[in-house]
């Protein structure tokens, strides 16, 4: 059984790792002194009922919020003190629970802002956007892949649930990332569409280390290869899909919620 | 591959005007042939639509809101001014170096405004308004304090058109400065930083998470936006041979937001149709009553708010998509 240490110590080889990540409000702890790694190529389940502290620790991760104590390693090197875009610069991308996206930007024009961004070209004031033709055509690449080109052209805010959620995966595959973060990405998405949502990220090359959150057990068991269960801000287990589905501490947590 | 990469495409912002927008231009044009006589109403539209293209800037595509922005249309009006009293009376040079005033002047305010949140900037754009006010009226040995500026005299243009009485030099003058403007905001627009803008308009929150500096792309848009309604300012020096300290108030920049917001914010032609309509609703009604005019313009204001989403051109270009829904998305 593992659920003690994993077998990558903190900093070295994991691409993304954690040292006593601790989080409080007032009395409150969020998170635990979480010492966690993910390592490269990884595709990780982060479990546990609700307000276990799965999505303040991505926001930790991510630099949204900053830890009450510990540290956070990208690659060995400590980003604790960075800023969320200095993250991103170093291949940290993340998708948002609730959709977090541009309503009012076509598809096209939010990927294609992403893609902008990714090569420092933000600041640039007088090239015209149609000129960008490699960044629009790597644009409408990925758009074709998340099979979203018929709404390439249109307003974000005017798309289907399910189909925004699949603009919140282009815009953080948009960056290029190495580790990416999904909050619940088929969350509010209708049953028979989920596993579409997770097959665009199943396609994703193994460069791309990839830690999700998820509610739904079957995504989980389908799509990941290493689950770690938190609760109440602690990390109670880790280990392989059939290790932790086995487990009855994990069996007893779920239970004891009602859970959907 | 299919048609939807085109229609994306050339969903895309564009520099490149299409027809319409040529004849559209060729609209002021005509006005000077037909109406000789009231110039001076179109040279203060044009000279306003360049104060309200800038507040379009920052409002419409930053995302902030200001009452600050007489401020900086004050300063270019008191820089270009100045300069002319003081012996400096070539109009170009006097018009670039109240920008350029401005523009400082805007990068020191915009590392207030762009921190906190909306009505946090609403109220440092108030109080840097309120600040610069008092000052001109307290400096006024500089300033002329509540007697304003008064002989400016501008050295003809290029040396060679004198400002006439008529104000056709003006006129002329104001709608190439506000053409400049607005090609110049329309190719800025159409660039990254302009879409970086609307993200940041649209979806602020995620443009972190995107890896760009929300900050420092508000401080370049609100100091631009600072610089342009300095031009404004200065060109309403020159035009008028006078500056007087209203050009800096409070007031008068909350004229500037609802010239915008009645011809619709985020579209460029909403501030150039809003510039228009208020200035020409104030004629009207200040004929009609010269004391009560505001309650009808309070009127107007309101049914626009609440009855015509997007102002005015907003407003039009819907009707617009819905006479012609034949071609898929044929709003554009």
């Amino acid at each position: 059984m593992s659920g003690t240490s994993s077998l990558f110590s903190p900093e070295a080889g994991a691409a993304l790792s954690t040292k006593g990540l601790t989080r409080v409000w007032g009395a409150f702890v969020a998170n635990s002194d979480i010492d966690f790694a993910l390592p490269t190529g990884a595709r990780h389940a982060l479990i546990g009922p609700n307000g276990a502290g799965k999505t303040t620790f991505i926001n930790m991760l991510t630099g949204v919020l900053a830890p009450s104590s510990g540290q956070v390693f990208i690659g060995g090197e400590e980003v604790t003190g960075l800023s969320q875009e200095k993250r991103v610069a170093k291949g940290v991308a993340r998708t948002f629970q609730i959709n977090n996206l541009f309503p009012g930007l076509t598809v096209l024009e939010s990927v294609l802002l992403a893609i902008l961004e990714r090569k420092g070209e933000g600041d640039r004031w007088f090239r015209p956007l149609r000129a960008y033709k490699p960044e629009i055509e790597e644009a409408m690449e990925l758009i074709r892949d998340l099979g979203l080109e018929a709404q390439a052209g249109e307003e974000t805010q005017r798309l289907a649930y399910g189909k925004q959620r699949l603009v919140e995966i282009a815009l953080a595959l948009a960056t290029r990332p190495r580790i990416l973060l999904l909050d619940e990405p088929a969350a509010g998405v209708p049953a028979g569409e989920s596993a579409e949502v997770f097959s665009v990220i199943a396609r994703l090359p193994r460069e791309v280390s990839i830690l999700f959150i998820e509610h739904d057990m079957d995504l989980v068991r389908r799509f990941s290869e290493r689950i770690t269960v938190l609760v109440a801000g602690k990390i109670l287990t880790e280990g392989a899909p059939e290790e932790i589905m086995s487990d009855p501490r994990v069996r007893e947590v779920y239970l004891g919620e009602g859970h959907d | 591959m299919t048609l939807h990469e085109p229609i994306a495409i050339g969903r895309l912002a564009s520099p490149r005007p299409r027809l319409a927008e040529i004849l559209l231009w060729l609209t002021p044009a005509v006005a000077y042939f037909l109406f000789p006589d009231n110039l001076a109403l179109g040279v203060s539209i044009m000279t306003y639509a360049v104060a309200v293209l800038a507040l379009d800037l920052a409002l419409g595509y930053a995302g902030i809101v200001s009452l600050g922005h007489a401020a900086f249309f004050g300063i270019g009006a008191y820089t270009a001014g100045l300069l002319t009293i003081h012996g400096w009376r070539e109009p170009l040079t006097g018009l670039l170096i109240a920008g350029a005033v401005s523009l400082c002047a805007g990068f020191l305010g915009s590392l207030l405004v762009v921190r906190g949140k909306d009505l946090t900037r609403l109220m440092v754009t108030l109080g840097l308004g309120l600040v610069v006010f008092e000052l001109a009226n307290r400096m006024s040995g500089i300033t002329g304090g509540v007697d304003g500026l008064s002989g400016i005299d501008v050295a003809p243009l290029f040396g060679v058109f004198e400002f006439d009485l008529y104000g056709r030099t003006a006129w002329w003058y104001s709608y190439a400065v506000l053409f400049g403007v607005f090609v110049f905001l329309r190719v800025v627009l159409a660039s990254p930083f302009g879409l970086s803008l609307r993200g940041i308009r649209e979806g602020g929150k995620r443009m972190p998470a995107l890896g760009a500096s929300v900050e420092s792309r508000l401080r370049v848009a609100f100091t631009l936006s600072a610089g342009l309604a300095g031009i404004s300012g200065g060109l309403l020096a020159q035009t008028t041979q006078f500056v007087g300290v209203d050009s800096l108030s409070v007031p008068l920049a909350a004229e500037f937001l609802v010239m915008l917001v009645l011809g619709g914010t985020g579209r460029l032609y909403g501030a150039l149709a809003g510039t228009a309509l208020f200035l020409i609703a104030r004629e009207r009604l200040a004929d009609l009553n010269p004391v009560y005019w505001e309650f009808w313009m309070g009127v107007l204001l309101m049914a626009v708010v609440l009855f015509l989403r997007g102002g005015l051109v907003g407003a039009l270009a819907r009707l617009w998509a819905r006479l012609r829904p034949a071609s898929e998305g044929g709003a554009r």
